[in-house]
């Protein structure tokens, strides 16, 4: 093989189309004209606060955008201001976010005390002093609830899936349709179909009416993530099995559920995320109780309920022990997120 | 020698399945049809309830305003009709989607487009995250936080826009409205309609991308020549998906709108409604004979989220199916 | 009448010897005159020209220390086997290189004596003037066959007086006026892909380019549209620069005047013989060109 007569100089590799510090420069100088701008408004209008200032910083970006700009062309200006409008646009976007995350922080602090994961409201009136009573009894109703729901809902929805994916029935298509149908229930028909059927036939609001109602929500979300885990499983595995002369309910079972196993846990868990904090559907169905209670055939508390009911008091102490609620229900949805994405991530470096 | 007068007929082959695996396949396949049941149950109650309202007041229940029970004695006497509720709910609705989706466009051209690579997994995330957030934590917030700052908004709107029909009111007294839930429901939907803008946007060609480039453009005349055009019906489908989100929200509705039984366009008032908060409303005194008239409401409600949520998988399935 | 024998009849600048603007050292200096005898250089007064060209994926080398000057209203080929890097230099002439995340450079691109590269330049402006034809047709499907014609002028926002002569001329150039003068308005993708192809030409000529860079644009194409593309091609070369990367040394042999071979030997790729097309295909002064032209590998 020939050698080619290379430079002995290799030259190190540049990107001299990327930013470079006049174009941070010039950023740096556009936000920060827009920034004063903003507190122009602020002073001369009645438009006041961060908002107020927002605004006038969102109105000013692409103006500023522009006007620096515009001599190189239309073509590059309109791009700019495009660049400017979008950024400021997500930015606004994510103002409530931080908004919500930073309030139920602050505020639903408040209402801990060193007992309030533990107590009940049996003792104590809603707008009692915060540092008595807890959530205990919210946060066992709804894992009460939730569990029985998931214990329904989660078979069924990997059954519906297993229908769809792995048998191929005559009803495959009808039943993907149905199940996206049924995602789109409001939660309150649920919890209405739920209390015409169960609620009245037995006579009472009761934990298993709640959970039923919740199975309806959950089922569509489990059935369609595990759906989507299902199609993942490569065709070589079940044609290894058949090979081996297996059954198809072997199949299934030793062979594809299995390997997707984790993807299942996670298609479970998105569908506890998503009826964890469901309200509606419990206040026709498994309505409220102040007490600590295990019992199915009796009203039951969840944490929607909690929030919500403290909140229609409308007395200052409720309202924090509804942001305290919030906070809790809000943490529980964050662990359960953060459970899902470590085990799918951890599915796709398998 | 061979005989070539008939050509060979293909055989036959039946799939024969053992005992095991037919009791298995009648199994599944009952687990998976039980949605069609359970979607049929709700309908087949809801109107088994409610059918008794629909004899009573015909059309009329869907297009009159007055909820009136009257005598509780005298069925008779009862004058109910969800019109305003389902104005309410369209005009809420219409306020979210008008209110999110550019907001959601936007936040799609930027996490696909201007976010650097390493923002673009984190948004993603935060975007699944928020979009999980129960819609009780959302109306909380919004009777709290939002509440207060779109009083102010709705003074300086009826100050300088009053001459808008929409925009005047009878009291100036600002709360409650049908503003502040359309604001709300736009936040809470915002993260649906930006997922599934921001996935078709993602697939638009890219080889039509590069010569958008080669021509001589800029990123945002690639973006308006190509990825917008591409993801027109992906969007219109994402907001469907919200619109359906929207219209059978209940506590959020609940929270930040006063319900109150007359057919309002002007959504700076303190009045309004829609299906869904006027069940949870009304559920907890309702007479027997009310108790019918809100499962007719569910009837409807659930068949007007179940088309809108029809057509909107359509568009998104065809919209996939272009790439 | 082929490339090849209209350049019996032209003058062919004497190569003279390439002087770098800033020599790091004496000893790089007479490096680079070294090999710039065995490549063809010429002035550096107008046309494109690649001096010491290297591109990076990420970290991988994929194309080293390419020196290569396009004379003005010439064709060029770049020839050779898969992967050496033929595209990836191509798009390093009109600042697409970039667009590849992670992608670097090292060397100068001058086009009419400065370097593209160089701080302040507007890459919209150059790919204004270095057109591109991609491999796989690409016209707008949300568009007629019109607009597309005069899409880069939207993307550009060029102003034009007349457009319908414009779209004229361009299909014209392109050798597609006559089969689509009816139906402008028919939709971007009713086309046959060698008219595809052809119109994405016509497509970069609206906007009046000095260079023209095709990436083989015919190797998806039947041999009839083929014949048809390198007609309109050989045409162009009239009033523009061409370059073009080809697998199909038959095709290089009719439509190029000069040549340039590429070549990776398991390292980045790298030119190794540019010349007059007749030289290369005739007497290459590498052993490699030879091989390679008379197909004992690729």
């Amino acid at each position: 093989m020939t050698t080619y007569e290379t430079s002995t100089v290799v030259p190190a590799p540049r990107r001299p189309w990327d930013h470079t510090r006049s174009t941070a420069i010039r950023v740096a100088v556009l936000v920060f004209l827009s920034g004063i701008f903003g507190l122009v408004i602020n002073a001369i209008t009645g438009l006041s606060g961060f908002l107020g200032w927002y605004l006038g910083l969102a109105f000013a970006m692409p103006v500023i955008a522009f006007v620096g700009s515009v001599r190189h062309g239309w073509n590059l200006a309109s791009d700019r201001i495009a660049t400017a409008l979008i950024t400021v646009a997500f930015a606004a976007v994510t103002i409530p976010w931080v908004s919500i995350f930073v309030t139920v922080y602050q505020k639903g602090s408040k209402a801990f005390h060193a007992k309030y994961l533990t107590d009940d409201m049996r003792i104590t009136p809603s707008s009692d002093l915060i540092q008595y009573g807890g959530v205990a009894h919210a946060i066992i109703g709804t894992l009460i609830m939730v569990l029985i729901a998931s214990l329904i809902a989660v078979p069924l929805g990997i059954l519906a899936a297993v229908y769809i994916v792995e048998i191929k029935g005559r009803f495959a298509k009808l039943v993907r349709f149905l199940t996206q149908a049924m995602s789109g229930v409001p939660s309150i028909v649920a919890g209405l179909f739920i209390y015409a059927t169960v609620v009245v036939f037995f006579g009472g609001f009761s934990a298993w009416a709640g959970a039923l109602s919740l199975v309806i929500l959950m089922l569509p979300t489990v059935a369609r993530t595990s759906e989507e885990i299902l199609k993942i499983v490569p065709d070589d595995l079940r044609t290894a099995s058949y090979a081996l002369g297996a059954t198809q309910a072997r199949t299934t079972f030793r062979v594809v559920l299995p390997t997707v196993a984790s993807g299942l846990v996670t298609a479970a868990v998105l569908g506890i995320a998503r009826v964890v904090g469901e309200t509606a559907p419990l206040i026709l169905t498994a309505s409220y109780f102040v007490a600590k209670s295990t019992s199915l055939t009796e009203p039951i508390a969840s944490l929607p309920i909690y929030i919500f009911s403290s909140l229609g008091l409308g007395d200052d102490n409720a309202t924090t022990r509804a942001w305290g609620g919030s906070l809790v229900l809000l943490g529980v949805v964050f662990i359960l997120f953060a459970i899902a994405r470590t085990i799918s991530t951890r599915l796709s470096r398998k | 020698m061979q005989t070539t007068d008939s050509p060979v007929a293909p055989r036959e082959v039946h799939t024969y399945y053992t005992k095991v695996d037919r009791v298995f396949r009648g199994f599944v396949a009952a687990a998976a049809l039980f949605s069609l049941v359970v979607l049929l149950l709700i309908a087949a109650f809801l109107l088994y309830r409610g059918f008794e309202i629909f004899a009573d007041f015909g059309f009329g229940f869907i297009t009159s305003s007055k909820w009136d029970i009257g005598n509780p004695e005298d069925t008779s006497t009862a004058v109910l009709g969800i019109g305003a509720m389902l104005v309410g709910s369209v005009i809420t609705a219409f306020i979210a989607i008008i209110v999110s989706v550019p907001f959601a466009m936007a936040s799609a051209l930027f996490i696909e487009f201007y976010a650097p690579r390493f923002l673009r997994t984190i948004l993603t995330a935060v975007l699944d995250l928020v979009a999980a957030i129960p819609s009780v934590i959302y109306g909380i917030w919004g009777y709290v936080v939002l509440l207060p700052l779109v009083e102010d908004w709705s003074g300086t709107l009826y100050k300088y826009l009053s001459w808008i029909p929409i925009f005047d009111v009878q009291t100036p007294i600002f709360g409650r409205s049908p503003l502040l839930a359309g604001l709300l429901l736009a936040i809470m939907i915002l993260p649906i309609v930006t997922s599934v803008a921001r996935e078709v946007y993602g697939q638009a060609p890219r080889d039509l991308i590069d010569a958008s480039y080669a021509l001589g453009g800029t990123k945002w005349a690639g973006i308006r020549t190509v990825v917008l055009p591409f993801g027109k019906s992906g969007l219109v489908g994402g907001a469907m998906l919200g619109l359906g989100r929207a219209m059978g929200e209940t506590v959020a509705v609940y929270l930040t709108l006063n319900l109150v039984f007359k057919t309002n366009f002007q959504i700076l008032a303190s009045a309004g409604g829609n299906v869904a908060s006027l069940i949870a409303n009304k559920f907890g005194e309702a007479t027997a004979y009310e108790l019918k008239a809100l499962m007719a409401a569910g009837l409807v409600l659930f068949l007007v989220t179940l088309l809108v949520n029809f057509l909107a998988t359509v568009i998104v399935n065809r919209s996939r199916k272009i790439v | 009448m082929t490339r090849m024998d209209n350049n019996m009849n032209n003058d062919v600048s004497t190569p003279e010897v390439i002087v770098p603007s800033m020599p790091a050292d004496q000893s790089q200096m007479e490096d680079r005159t070294q090999r710039s005898a065995e490549n063809l250089e010429v002035s550096r007064r107008g046309g494109l020209e690649a001096v010491g060209v290297h591109a990076w994926f990420n970290k991988h080398h994929a194309l080293a220390d390419v020196s290569l000057h396009f004379p003005e209203n010439t064709v060029t080929g770049l020839i050779g086997p898969s992967g050496c890097g033929k595209s990836t230099f191509l798009r390093l002439l009109n600042r697409m290189h970039e667009f590849i995340p992670k992608a670097a450079m090292a060397g100068e691109v001058l086009f009419e004596g400065n370097d593209i590269y160089a701080p302040g330049v507007n890459p919209i402006e150059i790919r204004r003037r270095i057109g591109m034809v991609f491999q796989k047709a690409n016209p707008f499907p949300a568009m007629n066959i019109g607009e597309n014609v005069v899409a880069g002028l939207k993307l550009a926002r060029v102003k034009t007086d007349d457009k319908d002569s414009l779209i004229e001329e361009c299909l014209t150039r392109a050798g597609l006026w006559n089969e689509v003068k009816d139906r402008l308005k028919a939709p971007g993708g009713s086309l046959s892909g060698g008219q595809q192809q052809r119109l994405c030409i016509a497509r970069a000529l609206a906007l009046k380019p000095e260079v023209l860079l095709l990436d083989e644009p015919c190797s998806a194409l039947d041999p009839g549209s083929t014949l048809r593309v390198e007609e309109t091609i050989v045409q162009l070369s009239q009033t523009m620069t061409i370059v073009m990367v080809t697998h199909n040394m038959q095709q290089a042999a009719r439509v190029s005047d000069y040549c340039a071979f590429f070549l990776s030997e398991g390292g980045p790729g790298h030119l190794v013989e540019a010349d007059l097309t007749t030289n290369i295909f005739s007497n290459p002064a590498d052993q490699r060109t030879a091989d390679y032209v008379q197909g004992r590998f690729g």
